[in-house]
């Protein structure tokens, strides 16, 4: 007495191996998905107290990176300016722009500009801004061209994946320091002058644990 | 185990002791009798781990809530990062660099007598306390209320605002009820006015009450606190028939006897003392020469753990041995023919032998009579001038306290007090029970008190004001030897705190700040001119007033002070001191001070009655059972722990606790000796009877935990024991004692080829030698990381989360005046071959290219195989969320650079990863390599005595390379091949060969009584 067709063995082989398969796939897109920019919140403009444009005043103005971000090259944070460096410029220019209300309203009442952050690293993640502007890693490699930005997105996914292919090897990112703020400079041979740069800046593999989780 | 007496019979320890049984070095009596509780200890990761799962969870009930936490757990992971702002500032000020800290000089003031300190401040909040290396008190280390006066600046249970008669009030409407009521005062030139404060030694506060007294010459100035003090000052007034102050320079002394004095830990200058102290008995390749110290004490100190010849004696009995070692020195009476004659006989000839070189100290606790004599018998071996020093007294009042407190309850009590200004204490809980300071306060028209609690004195206050921390408010202090600090706020007052300097200019309606009242004293007293502003600068920079210190005064005291014929008594004496924690109470809501091992003992969260061994079995007392003291009329209820090493027919008792409305951490816990802290008491009980109560306590003592063993690594070689220890004409004929061949620290037999390590290899080295047992490492590191404090229960399971231990161990029998105590600290030790890395299955802990072992929390699932498989028991796992996430003041005292870390998560000790890690950014943006020094541990950085040395191996000149190549050099179970980075210098005593034969066998057989 049969029951089942005879097809019903191949069905079954196929479902079974097929169910592997499913799992497997149903892993991958949920790991693709955590690395994919919806996740990384690549490429995606946050919205700000004030619409600062960095094309503006980065490639329009010329204004170095380091007038606002003071503390890059010092301390392990670069510096959000305090709202008096934004007035320096706009107590002569743009003086009754509509949309730089906010701005003289903080140096009005005292209370801070509140900008929504970008560039976000876990808790767990200890950056320095400091040591990598002078190993000469340009403010590029990791925060894009800013210059071309009109309002500002994070153009890298910031997963530590990320952060390691440089940590392994830096000769394929790293720059002549005097190069590390200019966001349009590009190596003509990055592959002479990568090696030679870890060279000369000891730069060193750093990828245990605790460079950056303590 | 607190509940197992009947084993601990002295037949049994004689016999165990006698057949060389039992362990050669033991850290409790369970363990010298070889109690199968013990090995149990041993065994287990955790003791009475199975108690701490809460009762009554069947296996559905388990399947539920794993299942559930699974999911939920599971959705909490897919929540994607939380929106966060950054807020910069409008204006930016000036020296500060977000990410940047800074450090400012100041001092913390307690008990009259200031520490320097420089504050870390981040962005403004001050986050963690070191030493000031430029403060002669401090030399760059700390003591453990300094480190933990963050906690209680941060504490949310601080008085938060002004009150009158309870209700919310205002700072203005206090100074013109002050000055109302003033008014009528004003006539009789301040008649009824009385101003308590505790102890002072601030000049500028000196100067307002000079100037308060030219307003009103008839207002009294009251000093007392609970620790007074005040057989200190009676003993110079007995030598030199004026009060005087006493400093000490062991850095000169040869031979040191204390009397009672546990001056590593206690009193002005400890923190110095223990420097000086140690720097004789670091013994090296080329130096091979010690100081000597004697102790007789009756509960065993910090101090009693260091000495070379240590005598267990009654409080009481200590006078009659002072008498005799003066007789023996020949400054008249009696010579000795008790019990202690030998003893006695040979300290009087080796401090005479000494002579100029030799120190006698003497304790707070014991009477004026005994610190007469040693003033007498400095003088006598010439010590004044060299290791003795007499200035002016450091307080700004040096009134005896008991009556001047006295007299003020005694003019309270008969209406004489019109306005009471209670500035800082607590007097109406810890007065003199019999003094009725509380009902007599309620007799005074207007009473004022300061304090950094709504405490029982607030409560019967008309008008309380929160008092301003060190941290918060401007003041200046003095050092142990007068040299002046300016206490420099780093904080506006959270809470609106007020300081002593702005109470007295509210009496003098002197409306100036306190920042202004402190600044205008030194331009009118420093005597800078114009030069002013250089001078305020360089002070405050420094953290010291330059050439403020005290000069010595030509003083010198011949006659010995009358005998007087001693009370007989029957039955035991109880002695009273002041919790080494808590201290007077003053701390007893900070939760880290609570938490931190009591010395000796290894207590948390309780003050008990400690006892000799002896003197329990005789009275039937086992550990935690409840005792009731009686003295007079008056009678206190406290837990027993024996003690090995204390003196027989002798209780010492912590006092501290027992306030009840200091704060939620506070409350409910220790018991409340107030009772027994009577008019005539003192501090020595002669009269009290002991009895055992019926009632018994679960006491949370951390002395058995994370228990390490030889017998660990059974069938590994040779038994090595886990202290080393000799003497140091052993040293001399045989350095390597210690650490003899056969466990080589690096280069053990391995199946894979050696990692090498071509840059930095950090080490760390702790001198056991050194190592007072204080405990400060610890709570240095607990500021410095960030570890949460877990309470007594958690305590009781074993699950304290300190990344750095104080192990305390004996040698010897408990009941023996040759029982021997010795200290090791124990932090991660970072094995080359850790055993914890390869037990993790996600690989939460690997080794770094400088050979830290890393611990990386946003891994680790909690598997806790890591801790199971540390042969030193160092890893922490937080069971139960401890950090407190929701308080927002702890927020703000956190290290912005140590990740918070939370529940079910391994954490331990990381070297200080953060302070290399800086410390190398710093070094690698210069060019250069870290410089030996440049990196120091928080443990290594408050350790008084310096006993913990953090370096580059690597580096041939650093001070850890030097050290590790000393032949005092050890690792802790090194024949497991686990290579440990963290090594031990063997402990070393220079005993008097009179009272010990040289060349006695130190390490191998017993030492007997």
């Amino acid at each position: 007495m049969q029951i089942f067709h005879r097809s019903a063995n191949t069905l079954s082989r196929f479902s079974i191996f097929g169910a592997v398969f499913l799992a497997a796939f149903a892993l991958w897109i949920i790991y693709q998905l955590n690395r994919s920019p919806y996740a990384t919140q690549q490429r995606e403009a946050k919205r700000q107290p004030v619409p600062f444009s960095h094309e503006h005043h980065v490639a329009g103005l010329g204004i170095d990176c380091r007038y606002c971000h003071t503390s890059v090259e010092t301390s392990s944070f670069a510096g959000i300016p305090p709202t008096a460096t934004c007035m320096n410029c706009h107590k002569e220019i743009w003086t009754g722009a509509e949309m730089l209300e906010p701005v003289r309203a903080s140096l009005r009442s005292g209370e801070a500009l509140q900008w929504q952050r970008v560039h976000r690293l876990p808790d767990f993640v200890q950056f320095n801004h400091s040591i990598h502007v002078h190993k000469g890693i340009g403010c590029v490699s990791c925060h894009g061209r800013v210059d071309q930005m009109p309002l500002t997105w994070q153009e890298e996914p910031l997963t530590m994946a990320w952060c390691l292919e440089c940590h392994r090897a830096p000769e394929e990112h790293v720059r002549p320091k005097e190069k590390v703020f200019d966001l349009a400079w590009e190596a003509e041979d990055q592959e002479t002058l990568g090696p030679e740069l870890v060279r000369e800046y000891r730069i060193l593999e750093k990828t245990s644990c605790s460079v950056c989780h303590y | 185990m607190t509940d197992r007496p009947e084993h601990l019979d002295l037949a049994t320890f004689r016999a165990r002791l006698g057949e060389g049984e039992g362990p050669e070095y033991w850290r409790t009596l369970d363990e010298l009798a070889q109690d199968p509780s013990f090995e149990e200890m041993l065994r287990l990761e955790f003791p009475r781990e199975a108690a701490a799962l809460g009762e009554g969870v069947d296996r559905r009930d388990f399947l539920r809530l794993m299942s559930a936490s699974l999911a939920m757990g599971g959705l909490a992971a897919c929540t994607p990062q939380a929106e966060e702002t950054i807020v910069p500032y409008v204006n930016a000020p000036e020296r500060i660099i977000p990410g940047k800290p800074l450090f400012y000089a100041s001092a913390m003031e307690m008990d009259g007598v200031g520490l320097g300190v420089l504050v870390e401040s981040h962005m403004g909040r001050p986050t963690k306390i070191e030493g000031n290396p430029e403060h002669p008190g401090s030399l760059g280390a700390t003591d453990h209320f300094a480190q933990a006066s963050i906690l209680s600046l941060y504490d949310p249970d601080r008085s938060q605002t002004v009150r009158a008669r309870g209700e919310v009030a205002t700072w203005s409407a206090f100074v013109s009820a002050l000055q109302s009521n003033l008014q009528p005062l004003r006539a009789r030139g301040g008649e009824g006015l009385r101003i308590l404060t505790e102890p002072v030694s601030s000049p500028t506060f000196a100067d307002q009450m000079a100037k308060l007294r030219q307003r009103f010459p008839a207002a009294v100035w009251h000093t007392w606190q609970p620790v007074t003090g005040d057989d200190r000052r009676d003993g110079a007034r007995l030598a030199f028939g004026r009060p005087v102050h006493t400093y000490h320079r062991f850095a000169e002394a040869d031979v040191i006897l204390s009397l009672d004095a546990d001056f590593m830990m206690r009193g002005a200058g400890a923190v110095r003392y223990a420097r000086e102290f140690a720097d004789r008995r670091r013994v090296r390749k080329d130096k091979t020469e010690m100081n000597r110290l004697y102790v007789a004490e009756p509960m065993p100190t910090t101090t009693g753990t260091m000495a070379d010849h240590r005598l267990a004696i009654q409080s009481a009995a200590i006078e009659e041995l002072t008498r005799g070692i003066a007789a023996a020195l020949g400054l008249g009476g009696e010579a000795s023919s008790g019990q202690h004659a030998t003893w006695i006989g040979a300290v009087a000839r080796d401090l005479r032998a000494h002579a100029g070189r030799s120190l006698v100290i003497v304790g707070d606790s014991q009477p004026a009579a005994v610190h007469a004599l040693a003033h007498a018998m400095n003088s006598a071996l010439g010590n004044v001038g060299r290791t003795v020093f007499y200035t002016e007294p450091l307080e700004a009042n040096p009134v005896p306290q008991m009556s001047s407190l006295r007299a003020l309850v005694a003019d309270m009590k008969a209406g004489r007090v019109e306005i009471l200004m209670v500035l800082g204490g607590n007097p109406a809980f810890s007065a003199p029970y019999d003094f009725g300071f509380a009902a007599a306060m309620n007799r005074v028209p207007f009473r004022v008190h300061l304090s950094n609690y709504y405490d029982e004195t607030s409560a019967r206050s008309h008008w309380h004001i929160p008092a301003a921390q060190y941290l918060e408010a401007w003041s200046d202090v003095r050092a142990y030897d007068g040299t002046v600090s300016i206490v420099q706020p780093l904080i506006q007052p959270l809470y609106g705190g007020r300081s002593i300097h702005e109470m007295a200019g509210a009496l003098s309606e002197d409306v100036r700040s306190g920042h202004d009242i402190v600044r205008d004293y030194w331009r009118e007293t420093s005597g800078a001119g114009s030069g002013f502003e250089a001078f305020w600068n360089r002070s405050l920079h420094d953290g010291i007033v330059a050439g403020t210190a005290f000069p010595p005064l030509a003083l010198s005291a011949g006659t010995l002070p009358p005998r007087e014929e001693p009370e007989r008594w029957g039955g035991p004496e109880v002695v009273l001191r002041p919790d080494p924690m808590i201290h007077d109470g003053r701390f007893a809501n900070n939760a880290w001070l609570q938490e931190l091992p009591k010395p000796i003992t290894k207590l948390t969260w309780d003050n008990t009655a400690h006892v000799s061994r002896a003197t329990a079995a005789a009275m039937g007392l086992s550990n935690g059972d409840v005792v009731e003291i009686t003295a007079g009329h008056w009678s206190a209820e406290i837990p027993i722990w024996i003690v090995p090493g204390h003196a027989n027919d002798s209780f010492t008792v912590y006092y501290g606790y027992g306030a009840e409305r200091t704060g939620t951490i506070a409350r409910g816990i220790g018991s409340n000796l107030q009772p027994l802290r009577t008019m005539g008491s003192g501090d020595l009980l002669r009269n009290a009877s002991v009895r055992k109560s019926a009632k018994k306590m679960r006491l949370a003592t951390v002395q058995e935990h994370h228990a390490l063993s030889y017998e660990m690594s059974e069938g590994a070689g040779a038994r090595r024991d886990i202290i080393r220890s000799g003497t140091i004409s052993q040293y001399v004929a045989n350095p390597r004692f210690a650490d003899e061949p056969g466990h080589e620290l690096e280069g053990g037999p391995s199946l894979y080829p050696p990692w090498p390590y071509p840059g930095n290899a950090w080490a760390m080295v702790i001198d056991t030698n050194v190592c007072t047992g204080c405990g400060i490492c610890t709570i240095a590191c607990q500021s410095e990381n960030s570890i949460p404090v877990v309470g007594k229960e958690q305590v009781l399971a074993g699950r304290e989360m300190h990344w750095i231990r104080t192990d305390h161990y004996y040698k010897g029998s408990p009941d023996s005046d040759a029982l021997e105590m010795f200290n090791m600290p124990v932090p991660c030790m970072h094995c080359e071959n850790a055993p914890c890395e390869p037990v993790c299955p996600v690989q939460a802990t690997t080794h770094s290219d400088e050979g830290l072992n890393d611990m990386t929390y946003n891994r680790c699932i909690g598997t806790r195989y890591c801790s199971n498989n540390c042969p030193y028991k160092v890893r922490r796992f937080n069971f139960l969320s401890f950090p407190d996430y929701e308080t927002e003041s702890y927020k703000l005292m956190r290290n912005p650079d140590v990740t918070v870390r939370s529940r079910g998560v391994m954490e331990k000790c990381t070297y200080c990863v953060q302070r290399i890690n800086a410390g190398r950014i710093e070094a690698e943006k210069e060019g250069r390599p870290i410089r030996d020094g440049e990196v120091v541990p928080a443990c290594a950085q408050a350790c008084p005595t310096r006993a913990i040395v953090f370096g580059n191996k690597n580096d041939e000149n650093s001070e850890v390379a030097r050290l590790r190549s000393e032949p005092l050099n050890y690792g802790l179970l090194t024949e497991l091949n686990t290579q440990p980075r963290t090594t031990y210098l063997g402990s070393l005593k220079n005993p008097n060969p009179e009272l010990a034969p040289a060349g006695a066998p130190a390490t191998a057989g017993h030492a007997e009584s």
